[in-house]
């Protein structure tokens, strides 16, 4: 008798799927409940980003940043804005600094709150969403007081920021770090040492420090996995030298592993936040060269010569030497960097970006493997994938 | 035979019945809608946020709004499916969530049905539910609700033998398979206190019997979107969710009847047994719908293999020890019931 091929059940997992982290199509093909194989398709939210920013001057690529990974916004504007300030070769405020340093780390405890509480729900616990939100929210209004936007803040730009922080602001940030830490033991109380969390996220979706090296797997994923790679620390931009804080790292590589890791890093962003308010220089907040940034509307109104610079800025925009370069930042989500090609015309000549999702998304097929379907979705959860950034 | 006795002997047994059946109905009805509104309220208080608040003062007629919402929209019969088993599905789950409470007693005598097989009779009516959810998952002919009908079926099995151990152990200190005569043997001490692992056990079996979190598997909301309710829309869908919670309703008067002590006061002085017993089984029934609302929003999801092994590899033994346990305690003390 000839053998029969079972043809695996395949099941389509998205896009219209509530676990599936916006647009992703996952095409599972399982054994019973045990996947065998995992394919993801992307694409889905394609807008053509690295295409549209060579058609835009250096300013107004700036709010496509925003759109990629629309949960850290603020930090994509920072590798942007730090590779044409490279190419520009500029000298930025230490007041800015500061405040992209400030904003950076209140990126990433906003982005890190809508992921562990999007993985708590992925696994089933729905409170700790709403409470994370909430804390969420404040950090929104702060984008908010900052910027005038609360998501899409277009608020880090080359040569600085976009305006000073307002009176009062830094002072209720500090009433807010005092408050937060409380919020997030609460959190930790509900899953940290929940015994069913624990069963569903130890040793599911292991990945070693190879595969993360040999995959592009960057940020609290690699560091989860045991290797203390952070570029705020091995190649500090903007000042991050002078703060004071730690990075977590844990050898397990799993689910929970990748939580914890989170769950630190918010702890250890509070404190740069800290820091930075406590330190904040005087100065300009962005810079003085009047070829990059626009002057102050009170001086427009006596100088001709500033209202030329104004005119010609928003017009035309700056012109960037001819010249390329790779520059990196350590977005919430892991290594997310711009590689700029100027050929000193006023607009990019390409503008390649790397966006950490879009690698994590290579790692699903062989995570996911021999695992249950439920378990698929916690790594994804874990794996914190954005699909602004990843589909671009 | 006159006319006079056929009203005697035929017509007005039947009104009464009928009538039982309609006073038992209502309040169960609308203690269903009633459920999904506190259900909402509870998990927004645990939540920080408000739950329903616009539809009636505080919101309270939101479950009115929704089941006026659900029987106007259209019923989708998906193309690839068998009709009938489709159709006939969510009935059975209702019809099944229903016709339990006939043996149910809400105060001595208070029971439209006061038969002697009480608890096989509740135990035979819910395990049919699981086919309900099988024909569903079936019928809908589509892949996730497929998934989650086997889930189901794995998981109402395996739960199912520890209910059985813990309502034998129940029997065993009762004598009696009537529900009034298990009500009536703890008018001492409630059975939740010596028997307390088994109330707990069977607490937590009958969260994993009715799908509800941790134990939500076949309706898994991140894994299989809505499991074997994937493919229902409109009315049809409503029944299994009213049958969903009609359900727990009736597994925490199970509950109730088994270990609180039915309608009996929690201790037979001048307070407490001023109450009417009815009173006290609805309050003893909230808190245990609390109980599953509150485990609701505190817990994550179990997977699959590890709730089956939860069933098999700690439930059924321990359950099995503890029958053996309380025959051998009963048997050393001479207090086997007659």
């Amino acid at each position: 008798m000839a053998e029969n091929h079972i043809k695996p059940l395949t099941l389509n997992f998205g896009p219209q799927h509530p676990a599936a982290h916006g647009v992703l199509r996952l095409v599972l093909e399982m054994e019973g409940e045990v996947i065998e194989r995992a394919d993801p398709h992307i694409g889905l939210l394609h807008r053509g980003t690295e295409k549209l920013i060579e058609y835009k001057t250096y300013l107004q690529a700036v709010p496509y940043f925003d759109r990629l990974d629309y949960v850290s916004p603020m930090n994509q504007e920072h590798g942007f804005a730090l590779g044409v300030e490279k190419l520009l070769d500029i000298e930025v405020p230490k007041r800015a600094q500061y405040i992209r340093v400030l904003y950076s780390e209140l990126t990433r405890i906003a982005n890190h709150l809508l992921n562990l509480t999007t993985f708590a729900i992925d696994v089933g616990a729905m409170t700790p969403l709403l409470w994370g939100f909430e804390e969420r929210e404040k950090i929104m209004e702060f984008y908010e007081r900052a910027s005038g936007a609360r998501l899409h803040a277009a608020y880090f730009r080359p040569g600085g920021v976009t305006y000073d922080l307002p009176a009062g602001l830094m002072d209720d940030i500090i009433a807010w770090t005092e408050h937060f830490p409380t919020i997030i033991d609460d959190i930790e109380g509900l899953l940290t040492e929940n015994r069913i969390f624990k069963q569903r996220t130890v040793d599911i979706g292991v990945i070693s420090i190879e595969d993360c090296q040999n995959w592009g797997l960057t940020g609290p994923v690699m560091r989860a996995s045991g290797l203390p790679w952070d570029l705020r620390k091995s190649q500090p931009y903007d000042s991050y030298e002078e703060f004071d804080f730690d990075i977590p790292i844990s050898k397990d590589g799993d689910c929970y592993a990748r939580y914890l890791v989170r769950v630190e890093e918010m702890r250890q962003s509070l404190k740069i936040i800290k820091q930075a308010i406590e330190r904040m220089p005087d100065g300009p907040f962005k810079t003085e060269d009047r070829k990059v940034s626009a002057p102050p509307r009170a001086e427009m109104k006596r100088s001709m010569e500033a209202l030329i610079h104004h005119f010609k800025l928003y017009t035309e925009g700056y012109h960037v030497p001819a010249g390329e370069t790779y520059t990196a930042v350590e977005a919430p989500k892991g290594e997310f960097a711009v590689y700029l090609v100027s050929d000193g015309t006023n607009k990019p000549y390409r503008c390649k970006i790397r966006a950490p999702g879009f690698l994590f998304m290579q790692a699903m097929d062989f995570m996911c493997r021999g695992h249950l379907l439920a378990d698929s979705v916690a790594i994804l959860g874990s794996l914190d994938v954005v699909f602004g950034e990843i589909d671009r | 035979m006159g006319e006079g006795a056929f009203l005697e002997g035929y017509v007005i047994p039947t009104a009464i019945i009928v009538a039982q059946i309609v006073a038992v109905m209502i309040p169960i009805l609308l203690g269903v809608a009633y459920l999904t509104y506190a259900e909402r309220k509870v998990i927004g208080a645990i939540q920080l946020r408000q739950g329903p608040m616009t539809v009636g003062p505080f919101g309270l007629l939101q479950p009115i709004a929704d089941a006026l919402k659900l029987l106007t929209k259209e019923t989708i019969l998906p193309a690839g499916s068998n009709r009938i088993v489709f159709l006939m599905a969510p009935m059975l789950t209702f019809i099944l969530a229903i016709i339990a409470w006939a043996v149910i007693p809400f105060d001595e005598g208070w029971v439209i049905s006061d038969i002697n097989v009480g608890i096989l009779y509740l135990f035979a009516i819910s395990s049919l539910g699981v086919y309900g959810v099988i024909m569903a998952g079936w019928a809908s002919n589509s892949k996730y609700p497929f998934l989650g009908a086997l889930r189901s079926a794995a998981q109402m099995v395996s739960y199912e033998v520890s209910i059985g151990f813990v309502m034998v152990t129940v029997l065993l200190c009762v004598g009696s398979l009537n529900l009034t005569d298990i009500v009536m043997a703890q008018q001492t001490i409630w059975f939740a206190v010596p028997l307390l692992p088994m109330f707990v056990i069977f607490f937590i079996s009958v969260l994993a019997e009715t799908n509800r979190a941790p134990f939500d598997l076949p309706e898994g909301e991140s894994e299989l979107v809505a499991g074997f309710m994937v493919e229902y829309s409109s009315m049809s869908f409503a029944l299994f969710f009213l049958g969903e919670y009609a359900n727990m309703i009736l597994m925490s008067g199970i509950a109730t009847v088994l270990f609180l002590g039915g309608w009996l006061p929690p201790v037979d002085i001048a307070p407490f047994n001023w109450i009417p017993g009815p009173i006290w089984f609805g309050l003893k029934v909230a808190f245990l719908l609390f109980v599953f609302l509150w485990v609701r929003a505190t817990f994550p999801r179990y997977r699959y293999d590890q709730l089956m092994r939860l069933g098999w590899k700690v439930f059924l033994p321990f359950s099995l020890l503890w029958v053996v346990l309380t025959a051998g305690v009963l048997v050393a003390f001479d207090w086997v019931p007659a």
